[in-house]
């Protein structure tokens, strides 16, 4: 038994519902009673479809229990099957029906339904939303493709039959679906990028693929395994038993959308990508060197995200931002092993948690001056005061733009390098500020336009303004007596731009604590500021 | 009962249902008392639920989470009965401000048969009146979205001091600033005592015994009212509180009860009623004649129904209601207009079926439903907006018909030519 305030992820049925809605033609029936159905409204809401999650819930109730729920399960399959006419049935059940083991899905195997039916077994106990996922969208293709499987030490086909065949090598992109971070863009993305290297696309899936789509596969030369925590084991999968290669480097930022290029490349014998080429389709990289850049130098990130996004961020940020990531970590404990790998390289320990109260408490310990992380590191950052910029799911109806906002390949590039600078400086060019901060327009009451830019911890926030906050910032007290900034302290404190001056005070007070100052003047601050800015 | 005679058949439909379990109503409960945390011994999913009807997550640490059984707990209830003492010990121990405890059973603990009535006292014992600890099920397999509030409140009744003293307490949760306002009014017509259930802190639990009579703010409470019956207090019969007619209603029904003077009664509710109506007149005329669907969601829809049809001129096209409570309907549905179609339970499906259909101007439905709608044409409240929002008493009408036609405005604002 796990005490959770917020969860990362959902139970593992949400993986699959996500494949289903991913998906056309796909029907999901599950076995739940109706406060499960909740499930559709992330779907709705969140991602805004126009149409429901092909879904159908049992909602068996208590006095069904007693009685013939396995009937009921049989009649929900018939009535989804009739009215949808699916080319692909999914059936599971969910954390309850589990419980009262039903089976639902050998009992639509028994029902002689006339189309491919995969019985979905996600143990709810023990698993969660993107393994629900994985091994959904694995089981579906599985069984879609059961007779195409070649005998075993059957001749496997060479990434390089394309040039026999006499036609343009093509490629599956596997892994984009909804309620994943901007999926959608990523696909159109890379479509153009393949297109520009003479790639063809052979299946995206699951979003937008239909299962006679998913009976394409085996076609492609490679698999790109663009988001592993859906598409790692189906990757394997196809790998093991139709011999296609995975590339699975995930293109997003300049240096692994080159790496993915080189290998994409060499692995179907093409000519390498010609060197400059990032430099000709990104303004990342230029906008990185431009002198205006050098005050990004250092800064203080800490990242936190499923594990995919986590770490590319890292890469991004420590080698083509010039930041120093001082936090590392994922709710992704599939994948802990590579983002344990990312954060040795930078000399960090990952945190591998889905408690967000220590990513909160490992957020703040770090004091960063920026957090890339989910919607629920949004919301820890934006107690804090740090600005934060989301990278990954789970998401809000906010991270899913109207806009185009790719994440992968050279457009995504310029996209993450507007969307972590923008927040970083809200505006304003850090060495104007350092010149001008002791002009009036810096001073309290001269900042109508930028008026609630900054995030006091003590703020009630905005739409539920009786809630009072519940827990005091995490900034450290020192032991055995309080701190006291004296007048000349406050008075160098408050000519400080109110936007950073949070930092500088919890930055300053943890200085003094740490040297037993338990008075803090207008030296100390500076003190604090030289001991920070070393 | 006129009913009959006046109301066609109800629907009574029993297929897939779309509506929240009773875990959401800790949504506005944990609001309500915030010296109370609700824990959810249940599973990932009810974990989820909550988060996702939630929607906004603004707090620090809420003050409702979720005991999530793992594998090893549904091997022995031994071990989960040791495992929910030590994740309630920790809880505490880390949130010493908690008052009082509820445990919230849900489907999983209801189905292995974890007995939350023995945890709960087996750690009250321990806890010797530092924190209460109370039980109660907001499981999806018995009770639906705003019931969840209908299992909270009986879960207090035992607690309640016994007093014969003469009182009004309300019960169903109000928003505060609606509640504070009903007080100063039955204050000005003469009624001193006048208490909620629930109450704003978890620890001012008001008294109960024969003197005190009952006024539902909120009509998903019944077994609420049982368990406070039995404690000798007696509801008075009045419609709900919604709209210029049950606000007025429903406040002078309670007047009736202890005998005020009606003159003084109506020198306070006369002028509410007027500007209550001045206030809906221009609603009223962008509301007349419009066709409504009521999905079966909150329990409101019933009230709902009434107020939008006698006050505001809506046409009812059917009244969706996830269990038809005749008792505490019994003065709602004479105000129904004849031959409006009531539906109890649902089958998603066919419902959808009878919208698209009828094609009415206005749907009021759950979250998942909506956008789907929208894109189908058709304008759409969101059911769950009604728990969430200040919608109760005179002073309320117009804002309550607001929130049904801003979605109508707007369609006629948009242009894209
Ligand atoms: S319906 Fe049951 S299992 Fe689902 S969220 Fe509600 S209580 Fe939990
Ligand atoms: S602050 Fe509000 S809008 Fe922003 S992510 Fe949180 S809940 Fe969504």
């Amino acid at each position: 038994m796990e005490l959770t305030l917020w969860t990362y992820e959902g139970p593992p049925h949400v993986g699959a519902m996500r494949i289903a809605a991913s998906m056309e033609g796909v029907h999901y029936v599950l076995h739940a009673p109706q406060g499960d159905t909740y499930a559709d409204l992330l779907f709705t809401m969140i991602e805004r479809r126009d149409r429901r999650p092909p879904v159908t819930y049992t909602t068996f109730q208590a006095r069904d229990l007693g009685g013939d729920t396995a009937e009921l399960v049989k009649r929900s399959i018939q009535q989804a099957v009739d009215r949808f006419q699916p080319e692909a049935l999914l059936v599971g059940e969910s954390c309850t029906a589990e419980l009262i083991q039903d089976q639902p899905g050998s009992l639509a195997g028994g029902m002689g339904l006339g189309l491919p039916v995969v019985s979905l077994e996600l143990p709810a106990y023990s698993k969660k939303e993107n393994w629900g996922a994985a091994e959904t969208f694995y089981q579906l293709c599985r069984g879609l493709l059961r007779n195409q499987v070649p005998a075993p030490g059957a001749d496997k086909p060479g990434p390089e039959r394309w040039r026999a065949e006499g036609r343009r090598p093509r490629v599956n992109l596997l892994g984009p679906t909804l309620l994943g971070f901007r999926c959608r863009d990523d696909m159109r993305e890379l479509r153009g990028l393949l297109a520009d290297h003479g790639i063809d696309v052979n299946v995206v899936a699951p979003l937008g693929a239909r299962p006679s789509d998913l009976m394409r596969l085996p076609q492609a030369d490679a698999n790109l395994c663009l988001y592993p925590e859906v598409a790692g084991p189906l990757c394997s999968w196809l790998e093991r038993n139709f011999g296609t290669p995975v590339v699975r480097t995930v293109p997003i930022g300049i240096g692994a959308t080159a790496q993915f290029l080189r290998e994409l490349c060499s692995l179907l014998g093409l000519d390498p990508p010609e060197l400059r080429e990032a430099d000709r389709r990104s303004r990342l990289p230029w906008y990185s060197k431009s002198v205006d850049s050098t005050y990004l130098t250092g800064k203080r990130v800490f990242i936190f995200a499923d594990a995919t996004h986590a770490i590319a961020a890292a890469r991004i940020a420590s080698r083509e931002l010039g930041f120093t990531v001082v936090g590392l970590g994922s709710y992704s404990r599939e994948q802990a092993r590579e983002v344990r790998a990312a954060a040795k390289e930078l000399g960090l320990e990952a945190l591998i948690s889905d408690d967000y109260l220590e990513v909160e408490q490992a957020m703040a310990q770090a004091a960063p001056e920026l957090v890339l992380g989910t919607q629920m590191e949004r919301h820890s950052a934006k107690r804090l005061g740090i600005p934060c910029a989301v990278i990954s799911a789970p998401l809000h109806v906010q991270d899913v733009p109207a806009r185009y906002a790719p994440q992968m390949g050279w457009e995504g590039a310029n996209v993450i390098f507007d969307s972590w600078v923008h927040p970083l400086m809200m505006g304003l060019e850090e060495h104007l500020i350092g010149m001008f901060r002791h002009d009036f327009e810096f001073v309290d009451g001269h900042l109508s336009h930028l008026e609630g830019a900054s995030a006091p911890t003590k703020q009630p926030v905005g739409d539920q303004p009786n809630e009072a906050p519940e827990v005091t910032p995490l900034s450290a007290t020192p032991e055995g007596g309080a701190l006291r900034w004296t007048a000349s302290g406050e008075a160098e404190l408050s000519r400080i731009p109110f936007f950073v001056r949070g930092k500088v005070r919890r930055n300053t007070e943890a200085y003094a604590s740490e040297r037993g100052v338990s008075e803090i003047t207008e030296e100390t601050l500076y003190e604090a500021k030289a001991h920070f800015s070393r | 009962m006129a009913l009959t005679s006046t109301l066609p058949p109800v629907l009574r439909e029993s297929g897939q249902r779309e509506v929240f379990c009773g875990l959401t109503s800790i949504v506005w409960l944990h609001r309500r008392m915030p010296d109370a945390f609700f824990l959810v011994v249940g599973s990932r999913t009810c974990a989820h639920l909550i988060q996702s009807a939630a929607g906004v997550m603004i707090f620090a640490e809420p003050r409702f989470g979720t005991a999530i059984l793992g594998e090893r707990d549904l091997a022995g209830l031994a071990d989960a009965n040791e495992e929910l003492d030590r994740v309630v010990g920790d809880l505490l121990a880390r949130r010493p401000e908690i008052r009082t405890l509820f445990l919230v059973g849900s489907c999983p603990s209801e189905v292995i048969k974890l007995d939350l009535a023995k945890a709960a006292e087996r750690i009250n014992t321990r806890m010797q009146g530092q924190v209460r600890v109370v039980n109660y099920s907001g499981s999806g397999i018995e009770t639906t979205f705003t019931q969840g509030e209908d299992g909270a409140l009986p879960s207090l009744v035992p607690l309640l001091p016994s007093s014969a003293e003469p009182q009004l307490l309300i019960v169903g949760t109000l928003a505060d600033g609606v509640e504070e306002r009903s007080l100063s009014l039955f204050a000005r017509m003469g009624l001193e005592t006048v208490r909620p259930l629930p109450p704003r802190q978890s620890t001012a639990l008001p008294p109960v015994g024969p003197g005190t009579r009952l006024l539902l703010a909120q009509p998903f409470v019944a077994d609420t009212v049982r368990a406070l019956e039995r404690r000798g207090a007696q509801r008075i019969a009045a419609p709900y509180p919604l709209g210029v007619e049950g606000s007025c209603a429903w406040m002078a029904a309670a007047a009736a009860a202890f005998g005020l003077d009606p003159q003084r009664v109506a020198e306070v509710l006369d002028p509410l009623a007027e500007r209550g109506r001045r206030a809906l007149e221009p609603l009223r005329r962008k509301l007349e004649g419009k066709r409504l669907f009521l999905l079966p969601d909150s329990q409101l829809e019933i009230p709902l129904a009434r107020f939008l049809h006698r006050e505001c001129g809506m046409e009812l096209v059917e009244v969706g209601t996830p269990y038809l409570d005749r008792q505490l309907m019994a003065e709602e549905l004479p105000l129904l207009p004849e031959g409006t179609q009531l539906s109890e339970g649902q089958d998603v499906e066919k419902q959808l079926e009878r919208v698209r259909a009828s094609r009415p101007d206005l749907v009021v439905c759950g979250m998942g439903l909506a956008n789907p709608l929208e894109a189908e044409g058709f304008a759409t409240k969101w059911s769950i907006e009604l728990v969430f929002s200040p919608i109760h008493g005179c002073d309320q009408a117009a804002d309550l018909a607001e929130l049904f036609a801003r979605p109508l405005n707007r369609r006629e604002l948009l242009q894209w030519n």
